[in-house]
């Protein structure tokens, strides 16, 4: 099962360990992270449902290409960190 | 007399309040966060903190026991879909018409207001991009203003100082909560008299140097930096304009514009007083393109006779070398008229107890300040 990892910077907003779920895409992962914890969606997702803009989200070390779908796939083993940018602080 | 006020900043909302030793920073909440408006509802002493994550967006929290503890509670959201305008112009420095398009998120929550006393657990939230929300639940969630979203001049509206045009004065009249009046950077002035259900552009008068000539006058693009308007006759407006101070006695229908407001016109705060219509303070800078006080003197004007003339307040006041400038929400008046308290860009907070004639300084040290507001 993929692995949905969060930036240690968002522990002092809430809590969102990392999280072993199911999907084909990136979409599809954190969504059902979020089913278990729906406030994080808002810190990752604008209201717009894309990746905010000074967030950035790693699938097997490569920055997802597409972050208003957030279509690209992953893989049972893959490993998606979900990283704040160092732009927008 | 409030002997408590907040500050929000760059950093953190502080909470200040006057002891033996005057007034101290009793405490700071959300210590490194950008809490960029707060709100005290006078009818129940909730308190309200909106927070700008540079990261993570923006966030509203409240607290029911006076601060001693903060729970997250829901944010407006922009309709899927939704579009704002872009400001391009053409080769005559036109803006372009109809303005190209952009989607549209919730940047920043950048008013909060409460409701009427006859609508408790009431809020008004304005954001950026502009739009107006309505709760009536204590922020738990929050409705778009659809009659307002949907004006054909919203797509003429567009950002002054910040990318997208933003709504950052609510006015719930006192004597009919059904009556709201709100102003929008750069979007003019607009009132409803049923809650929301609809609205009209109000603001005859105002003047815009920042346009070509023809459009001086359009209602619906001025850039009301702030409005105020008096408890003591909701019907006394005052506004301090992108380019100028105007007075409206008519519930802002009608401005007339002052112009001889010593030693600048250029500001972005405005407080009403709240028992005597006449008075009005403001915080001057030089000009729009040069936003610091002018000769580096850091002063307050009052008007206390209805904008026929202006005294020029600044015993307590940095006088030399200050480039402090105080934003939309830098100023505030307490419920006696008496107090007033002013923030900075720069980090500077002062208060007044004898309605501007003298200040004290309780901070220069403190991040940039957004917005300062007495307990009522």
């Amino acid at each position: 099962m993929p692995r949905v990892t969060f930036t240690p910077n968002l522990r002092k907003h809430l809590d969102c360990p990392p999280s072993e779920v199911t999907g084909g895409t990136v979409r599809e992962a954190l969504d059902a992270v979020f089913t278990e914890n729906s406030k994080l969606r808002g810190y990752i997702l604008d209201d717009q449902s894309r990746v905010r803009k000074h967030v950035m989200i790693f699938v097997d070390n490569e920055v997802i290409s597409d972050r208003n779908q957030l279509s690209d796939a992953v893989s049972p083993e893959s490993e998606i960190y979900v990283m704040q940018a160092l732009s927008g602080g | 007399m409030s002997d408590r006020f907040y500050v929000g900043t760059r950093k953190g909302l502080f909470t200040v309040e006057r002891n033996s030793n005057g007034w101290e920073i009793a405490k700071v909440d959300f210590l490194g966060e950008p809490a960029t408006m707060f709100l005290q509802d006078p009818r129940d002493g909730w308190l309200y903190t909106t927070l700008t994550l540079g990261h993570f967006g923006a966030k509203l929290h409240r607290s029911g026991d006076g601060g001693k503890t903060w729970e997250e509670c829901g944010v407006p959201t922009i309709p899927e879909g939704a579009e704002v305008p872009m400001m391009v112009f053409d080769d005559t420095g036109m803006p372009m018409s109809p303005a190209p398009q952009k989607a549209a998120s919730l940047s920043e929550i950048w008013s909060l207001e409460a409701g009427g006393v006859d609508e408790p657990e009431v809020l008004w939230a304005g954001t950026i991009p502009a739009a107006l929300y309505r709760s009536t639940d204590r922020g738990s969630t929050w409705e778009l203003d659809e009659s307002l979203f949907n004006v054909e001049a919203r797509m003429k509206w567009f950002g002054g100082g910040k990318d997208d045009a933003g709504l950052h004065t609510i006015c719930v009249d006192p004597r009919d909560s059904r009556h709201v009046t709100i102003a929008i950077s750069a979007g003019g002035v607009w009132e409803t008299h049923d809650a929301g259900e609809s609205w009209t552009n109000i603001g005859e008068g105002l003047r815009q140097d920042y346009v070509p000539p023809d459009l001086a006058y359009a209602k619906d693009t001025q850039d009301a930096h702030r409005l105020a308007f008096s408890a003591a006759d909701p019907n006394v407006m005052w506004v301090q304009h992108h380019n100028g101070v105007f007075h409206s006695t008519n519930g802002g229908q009608n401005f007339r514009e002052i112009k001889d407001v010593p030693p600048a016109v250029f500001g972005f705060a405005v407080c009403a007083h709240p028992h005597d219509p006449r008075t009005a303070w403001f915080v001057p800078g030089v000009k729009d393109e040069c936003r610091v006080p002018v000769d580096g003197k850091l002063v307050v004007t009052r008007t206390s006779d209805g904008g026929e003339t202006f005294d020029v307040l600044r015993d307590g006041l940095p006088q030399e070398h200050c480039y402090d400038l105080v934003f939309r929400h830098g100023l505030d008046v307490d419920s006696t008229g008496e107090r007033l308290v002013m923030g900075s860009s720069t980090g500077g907070l002062w208060v007044s107890e004898n309605a501007g004639d003298s200040w004290t300084c309780v901070s220069n040290t403190l991040p940039q300040i957004y917005c300062v507001r007495f307990e009522r």
